[in-house]
């Protein structure tokens, strides 16, 4: 007999539709899936035959033949395992042949038949709406998740109970609430930070603007920390932003079970040693990277000079078109990634520069060679570029500083203001022409001198762009030491 | 022979011949095969100027040395009357804390605002910080390689060097194609100070090749002024040596433009207007602040209205930062 179960495999961020058609014949003893399966999927064998007999059903001795179509498809993971056991329970007469349509399933089984989730079940749930399915059955993990693509979860624990609700004995479990809020962890807040004004009024303008924005400083002034702060005063993402940024990090796995719709700017802070592939994306069967991961969040770069050069370059992509396009052989797919950047870095190798107690003993080579790490053109993707000195010790003693939430009040209230686009007034203009004349300022340093003069007045809740407004802005080009 | 073939040959391989008999030898038959005309065409060509030594148009300053070069070779705009103006080699250490990059350019830019000519070595640090300012102000600057005078050395300061040729001239005693040398710099340092009316060293270690400029200046028996220096920092022995050997110190560019004998102008650029926030700023920065943050602690303003001041004095030419720290 034959019967058919539905699931979907991952291209990429995109869910395929793929087929599992089980035949279970009379033969000599024998059991094989075809259909161009992983080694992962390939032991669904194991798995499969193990869960079957935990879940007290009946091994069909016989000879099986598992396909998983569409045949020229790559099948990766133990998320077929539900679905090949699921048809060869049906196939075996165990459920009602013809009850398994309308379902699309998703999960990988345990050696005692228990349910686990897999990544990207989000995505599968999708997958299975667009293509007709009315329900999904996963590991009960996986509920929450599944509810949120609006399709109906039959999330079971173990395969018993799948049988179970096949058979039509009791009702399908009911489905976990769908929630929509969000669980994701609170990021660390501003008041944290004692003293450093210039540096919270800095990362107030990079929120308020999404501009990219690089820390320079000596050691140990904070700029980690002011960076981590930067998730908790962006606005929160709003209904199809979350939605996407959910499906990413269920792909990635990286998600919390049961944590709902991620509402929080996404922040990735990878290594520094970190590859290529793991910062952009990569692999045969192309996975995302942490650029995506920080799609609508935040990507910080840590110590960036320490980065790989490649790994610097290959951002330059993202950066400019908020896409990476990754070919290979077997196809190219494009995972979205526009992300906020923020790069942390010393002013010298030796991490004196900007410390007046320590100063740098740095040899002018060495110094060309520390900026040189850095290309010009990645430099010029950072709209803000701040050079942070070493405060003195009493400036850390004052008062406590304000809370995330008074600054992201600000920072809704200039994004609104944004969208408006003022108008650059005479004043400014004139100052913006005189220091382009004065200052070593490119025909690309004007351009975003305005656009962060524009996100100043915003927040100033200005008409126009005035020159205090230009001022300002200027003083958060990039200085003369990271320059060539 | 011309003084032309002498240079050439002075800085061929034949020069370094070992035996006496030999390169007398080589000289001659170099000299017999030289052919003045093609060889001033080729430099032209390259966009490169010659003057001999005997040539009126030499400077007469260089050529009252003792050892003067048999010429120099030119790349730039300026006529050779800039050899006439009053003059001013500021040198010093290549590796220089930012406050001696930052003297070395705002006295150069005095300097040049005063219509002096500023002269150095194009090399890093100092050097390249006294071109800079002057260029800043206007002014016209000469930069002495080390090298041969097609060559920009460091290759960091090429555009630097492009710049000074705009306005300036790019001097050396070496044809195209030679190579820098160790042994190139001190006699490069000689024509430095013989160009010039006086030598001010603003940052050297105890033993700076700023430290042999002087000296040649000192022989030469034009004036060496000296940027006094922390104590304490290895950075300003050599020219606090110089000082205790009897160098005037110079305090502000007033002290070298005396020493030269030029009225230094008299009429104080207008400071910001009283009640401005540049103006509060300004006093912050002279009360000790030197962060925006501190500026802002001190003032009352918000960082964001303390960078925009900043950045109006910056443009003025009043206030210059580095590393995040601001300093008048």
């Amino acid at each position: 007999m034959i019967a058919r179960a539905v699931t979907h495999a991952l291209v990429g961020l995109e869910p395929r539709r793929v087929e599992v058609e089980a035949h279970v014949e009379l033969g000599a003893p024998k059991f094989a899936i075809v259909g161009l399966a992983d080694r992962a999927c390939q032991e669904a064998k194991e798995r499969v035959r193990s869960g079957i007999e935990s879940a007290e059903l009946d091994w069909p001795g016989n000879r099986i033949i598992v396909n998983l179509a569409p045949a020229d498809l790559r099948k990766e993971g133990p998320g077929f395992d539900l679905p090949i056991a699921l048809a060869l329970i049906a196939a075996s007469g165990q459920i009602p042949i013809g009850c398994l349509a309308g379902h699309s399933a998703v999960g990988e089984l345990a050696l005692d038949g228990r349910l686990r989730p897999v990544p990207g079940s989000l995505v599968a749930a999708e997958g299975a709406r667009r293509n007709g399915s009315h329900r999904l059955v996963c590991a009960a993990e996986s509920g929450p998740e599944v509810a949120l693509a609006g399709i109906e979860p039959i999330p079971v624990r173990h395969l018993s109970e799948a049988v179970a609700y096949f058979r039509g004995h009791g009702d399908p479990p009911a489905p976990a609430a769908a929630s929509s809020a969000d669980r994701s962890p609170v990021p660390p807040d501003l008041a944290d930070v004692r003293g450093q004004e210039r540096a919270r009024r800095v990362l107030e303008i990079a929120a308020a603007g999404g501009h990219n924005l690089l820390l320079a400083g000596p050691p140990g002034i904070g700029k980690t920390m002011l960076a981590r702060r930067l998730p908790g005063i962006l606005p929160t993402l709003d209904d199809s932003a979350a939605l996407e940024v959910t499906r990413i990090h269920s792909i990635a796995g990286v998600l919390d079970p049961g944590a709902g719709l991620i509402r929080t700017p996404p922040f990735r802070a990878p290594h520094h040693t970190a590859s290529a592939a793991a910062i952009v994306g990569g692999g045969s069967n192309p996975r995302p990277g942490e650029a995506t991961l920080a799609h609508r969040g935040v990507l910080l770069l840590d110590e960036m000079p320490e980065f790989a050069r490649n790994v610097l370059e290959a951002l330059r992509q993202p950066l400019e078109d908020g896409v990476i396009a990754i070919a290979r052989v077997g196809g190219r797919c494009t995972f979205p990634a526009k992300f906020q950047l923020v790069g942390t870095m010393n002013l010298c190798p030796c991490g004196g520069r900007g410390d007046a107690a320590a100063g740098c003993s740095c040899s002018p080579q060495a110094l060309d060679r520390y900026r040189d790490r850095l290309s010009r053109a990645l430099l010029d993707r950072f709209d803000l570029v701040v050079a942070l000195p070493r405060p003195r010790a009493a400036e850390l003693a004052g008062a406590p500083s304000e809370g995330s939430p008074a600054v992201r009040d600000r920072v809704l209230i200039a994004r609104t203001a944004i969208v408006m686009r003022s108008k650059m007034s005479p004043e400014g203009e004139e100052l913006l022409g005189r220091a382009v004349e004065r200052l070593p300022l490119s025909g690309r340093g004007r351009a975003k001198v305005a656009r962060v003069s524009r996100t100043i007045a915003a927040l100033a809740g200005a008409q126009s762009i005035a020159a205090e407004h230009v001022a300002e802005a200027l003083s958060y080009r990039s200085p003369a030491e990271l320059g060539r | 022979m011309s003084e032309l073939a002498l240079a050439m040959f002075a800085a061929s391989r034949d020069m370094h011949a070992t035996d006496r008999e030999s390169r007398t030898a080589r000289f001659a038959a170099f000299v017999a095969s030289f052919d003045d005309a093609a060889e001033l065409r080729r430099l032209a060509e390259g966009g490169y100027s010659w003057i001999g030594r005997s040539e009126a148009a030499f400077p007469a300053r260089l050529k009252a040395i003792h050892d003067p070069p048999p010429g120099i070779f030119l790349r730039g705009a300026a006529p050779d009357e800039i050899f006439v103006r009053p003059a001013v080699a500021v040198v010093g250490a290549r590796a220089c804390s930012d406050y001696g990059a930052h003297v070395a350019r705002s006295l150069s830019r005095e300097l040049a605002a005063a219509g002096v000519v500023v002269i150095s070595g194009l090399a890093r640090g100092i050097d390249g910080w006294a071109h800079r300012g002057c260029l800043e102000a206007g002014g016209e600057t000469v930069a002495v390689l080390g090298c041969g005078i097609d060559r920009d050395y460091p290759r960091a300061h090429a555009a630097l060097a492009r710049e000074i040729g705009e306005r300036g001239l790019l001097v050396a005693e070496y044809p195209p194609g030679v190579a820098p040398a160790p042994w190139r710099f001190p006699a490069r340092n000689r024509i430095v100070a013989g160009l010039a009316l006086a030598t001010v060293v603003v940052e050297a270690r105890e033993r700076s090749g700023a430290l042999i400029t002087a000296d040649l200046a000192l022989e030469e028996g034009r004036e060496v002024l000296a940027v006094p220096g922390e104590i304490t920092s290895a950075l300003s022995q050599g020219a606090n040596a110089l000082l205790r050997l009897g160098a005037t110190p110079v305090t502000c560019a007033a002290d070298v433009l005396e020493a030269i004998g030029i009225e230094p102008p008299t009429s104080e650029p207008q400071g910001p207007a009283a009640g401005s926030a540049a103006a509060i700023v300004l006093a912050g920065i002279e009360a000790g602040a030197s962060t925006v943050d501190q500026i802002a602690r001190a003032t009352g303003l918000t960082p964001g209205e303390a960078a925009g001041a900043l950045v109006e004095l910056e443009l003025d030419g009043r206030v210059e930062v580095r590393a995040g720290i601001y300093r008048r």
